[in-house]
């Protein structure tokens, strides 16, 4: 099965790859719970996921399976979208508290 | 005995009649419940009237064209693994004499009703109620097995309890129409096990197999005592359904409801349906003589018992009541000493003349604007003189006075009791002489003598419309000449017991001797003159006390003396009951509502419903709207889940 993976790939280990993902992940949680505003949460969202598509990348590759890469595609379309969304939501919170500040949008509690 | 034939493809005698005559009242029901309000009166009571006419009318075509007897299915009802309870209809001589008793007087019950209700703003309601009773009735006459039987029978005591309570606005008459129900269900309970046994004795609840099997004694061991078991209990159900000893105290209360109402359900049709059923049975019963005794005994006990209070009684109802609780007590006593035909023979005449005397009380009531006290009666001979004569030949009938129906079939029944027991037969005879005394105490004093109601009733004063006269008239009719469809040996023939034989041929072979009997024509004239001579006493000493001296009944506070005050207060069996079972039990309950249900069940119940309410409470705080903090504990709870998964714990 190794010998399928191109000498290229095989320079950098898998686990490299795996560290990477996570500490691109880890910086994307703490992100999103530390701050406050809208966009930078938006755009820690981002890395987490997008520390996603490089795992799945990287076993893809690993496994020599394209079926991986193939999905990450797909995240791909389906986040463009969801930013569209995303950012659509935020530009209201704007226009009515003039501030992305997440934590002006307490009033759904009880 | 049983010939299930289903009639040719073709034959006059299709499935579609046998439905027809049940199914008619049912869409009467129907028409007049759901229409209730939208109907006039009148057209109501066209409509309930009509159904219960085409009824009549089948049957009666059915009656003329009848060969043989015959079940016809309907349908497949009940059929769980071995148990098989076909939906079918049983016509052979008994359904049919009863289908047109039912229907017959059903139909002239109604006509009177559409004048007697006339005031009445719940026509529809009522019509759509006595539709639905007549519909029971013809389902418990019809039905060719005990379970359909027994809905009928449940369901002429729901209509029963409907119609007692009809006037629902009085706490009284609620509180009679439950009195009846809840000791009904006495009663049914026993019959309900009586059914249970046959079922399990006899592997059947059809009548034909049962009977057979009964009549050939294949079932085993204990042949007698089980036998004897069945059939007290289901004499049990008779008990209740037909107000005897000691079920009987629901049937006076039952007054309450509109005065068509106890001549149809409490005088003519519903409270024979427990001679019905024994007569059904006949073939058990025979085999059972110790139920026999105990069926004759408590018969004979109840005539007598009712009767007495029936002497005191004030209400004209009320008199009316014990009167037909000591008459039903008559056709039991006739089944305990198997003379069945003689007690079906005392169910017609007895639903000729009953119901036409309550129909006369309602139109007494009517004219005296719902007055039942006949203390304030009296005189009324020149005023509605249609019911007074009409009246007088109910009366004349009950005291077994010849030619009129009544006596041919008392005079039946005594003669019967007389080859069987001395005792019993004088006993019977004394009865006889106290119904004729009260029944024209009940006369002299509502049509005789002065007026003694107010000036405003006697301003009122009516006869009846001719909706109200017609059945009188009608009912008058056969009371005085339907004797003779059972005119005794020495004058003629006796048609009824020739028709009815067939019932009976399992009950002769078993017990040949008690249907060869006969008694020779001197005994029998004696036994003629003796009743005679004991209802023309009564009719004589009513005369005397009433009418010549003129007496009055005490008001309510009078004086009394010690048995006329125990009379007079029913035996203080109602206070009796009271104290026996209803205060017990209400006390239990009170008791188990306070402990039991207050102190367990509700502390618990409502604990789920404080957990629940505080557990809200607490974690309401959880919801802060700060969407930090809910992102927090979802990362928390994502990770928590991932090291659940990773260490496996």
């Amino acid at each position: 099965m190794d010998q399928n993976i191109p000498e290229v790939i095989r320079t950098v280990p898998l686990q490299y790859y795996i560290y990477f993902a996570t500490a691109l992940f880890a910086i994307g949680v703490t992100g999103v719970l530390t701050r406050r505003n809208a966009i930078i949460i938006f755009m820690c969202i981002e890395l987490m996921l997008n520390a996603v598509n490089i795992l799945l990348t990287a076993f893809s590759a690993y496994r020599s399976d394209p079926n991986g890469q193939i999905f990450v595609f797909f995240i791909m379309a389906v986040a463009a979208a969801e930013v569209s969304v995303g950012l659509g939501i935020i530009v209201m919170i704007y226009r009515n508290f003039q501030n992305t500040d997440v934590n002006l949008l307490n009033r759904l509690k009880w | 005995m049983q010939e299930t034939v289903l009639p040719a493809a073709g034959a006059p005698n299709s499935t579609l009649l046998y439905i027809l005559i049940p199914l008619l009242p049912f869409l009467g029901f129907l028409i007049n419940g759901l229409l209730n309000k939208r109907l006039s009166g009148t057209i109501a009571g066209v409509i309930g009237s009509a159904t219960v006419l085409g009824s009549f009318l089948i049957s009666a075509y059915l009656f003329s064209t009848f060969q043989y007897q015959y079940t016809v299915t309907l349908f497949d009802w009940i059929s769980v693994g071995s148990m098989q309870i076909p939906f079918s209809y049983q016509i052979d001589q008994l359904s049919l004499i009863m289908l047109l008793l039912v229907t017959g007087v059903g139909f002239l019950i109604h006509v009177y009703s559409i004048g007697y209700m006339h005031h009445d703003e719940n026509v529809g309601k009522y019509f759509s109620f006595l539709n639905l009773f007549v519909f029971s009735m013809l389902v418990l006459v019809l039905g060719a097995n005990f379970v359909i039987l027994f809905i009928g029978w449940e369901g002429v005591g729901l209509c029963s309890y409907l119609l007692i309570g009809f006037w629902n606005k009085h706490e009284n008459f609620n509180n009679a129409a439950k009195k009846a129900f809840i000791i009904n269900r006495v009663g049914d309970l026993g019959f309900l096990l009586g059914i249970f046994l046959i079922y399990l004795t006899f592997n059947s609840v059809q009548y034909g197999e049962v009977f057979q099997k009964a009549s050939l004694a294949q079932f085993g061991p204990y042949t007698a005592s089980i036998c004897t078991a069945i059939t007290l209990l289901l004499f049990v159900g008779a008990m209740g359904k037909s107000a005897q000893l000691p079920l009987y105290t629901w049937l006076p209360d039952a007054m309450a409801g509109p005065t068509p109402v106890s001549a149809l359900i409490h005088a003519a049709t519903m409270v024979t349906a427990g001679i019905y059923m024994v007569l059904r049975s006949n073939v058990l019963f025979t085999l059972s003589p110790t139920t026999l005794e105990v069926v004759g005994i408590v018969g004979l006990a109840t005539a007598f018992f009712a009767a007495t209070i029936g002497l005191a009684q004030n209400d004209i109802k009320k008199v009316l009541a014990y009167s037909t609780v000591s008459q039903l007590g008559y056709m039991f006593l006739a089944l305990g000493v198997m003379g069945y035909t003689s007690s079906m023979f005392h169910v017609l005449t007895h639903a000729f003349f009953k119901a036409l005397m309550f129909l006369g009380a309602g139109s007494v009531i009517h004219a005296m604007s719902n007055e039942q006290d006949m203390r304030r009666m009296g005189g009324l001979r020149k005023a509605l003189p249609i019911t007074f004569i009409t009246f007088l030949i109910g009366c004349l009938a009950i005291s077994g006075i010849p030619p009129f129906s009544g006596f041919f079939s008392k005079d039946e029944i005594l003669s019967h009791v007389y080859e069987h027991n001395k005792l019993m037969w004088a006993i019977g005879l004394f009865t006889s002489f106290l119904t004729a005394f009260y029944m024209f105490r009940l006369l002299f004093l509502t049509f005789f003598g002065q007026f003694r109601g107010t000036e405003e009733q006697k301003h009122h004063l009516h006869e009846s419309p001719a909706s109200m006269t017609l059945p009188l008239i009608i009912l008058a009719v056969l009371a005085a000449v339907g004797g003779f469809m059972g005119a005794p040996m020495i004058l003629g023939k006796h048609y009824l017991a020739d028709y009815l034989a067939p019932l009976f041929t399992y009950s002769q072979r078993i017990n040949p001797a008690a249907f060869a009997a006969e008694v020779d024509h001197n005994t029998e004239l004696m036994l003629i003159g003796a009743s005679v001579a004991a209802g023309v006493l009564g009719i004589v000493l009513a005369y005397v006390q009433y009418v010549s001296r003129g007496v009055l009944p005490a008001e309510d506070e009078g004086q009394r003396s010690a048995p006329e005050s125990l009379v007079y207060h029913k035996y203080y069996v109602d206070e009796l009951y009271n104290a026996l079972f209803v205060r017990p039990i209400m006390g239990l309950s009170r008791g188990l509502y306070r402990f039991v249900e207050q102190g367990i069940i509700d502390p618990i119940v409502n604990g789920f419903g404080r957990i629940t309410l505080g557990g809200g409470q607490l974690l309401r705080y959880v919801q802060t709207g700060t969407t930090g903090m809910y992102l927090i504990l979802m990362v928390v709870g994502i990770v928590l889940i991932l090291a659940l998964n990773l260490f496996r714990f």
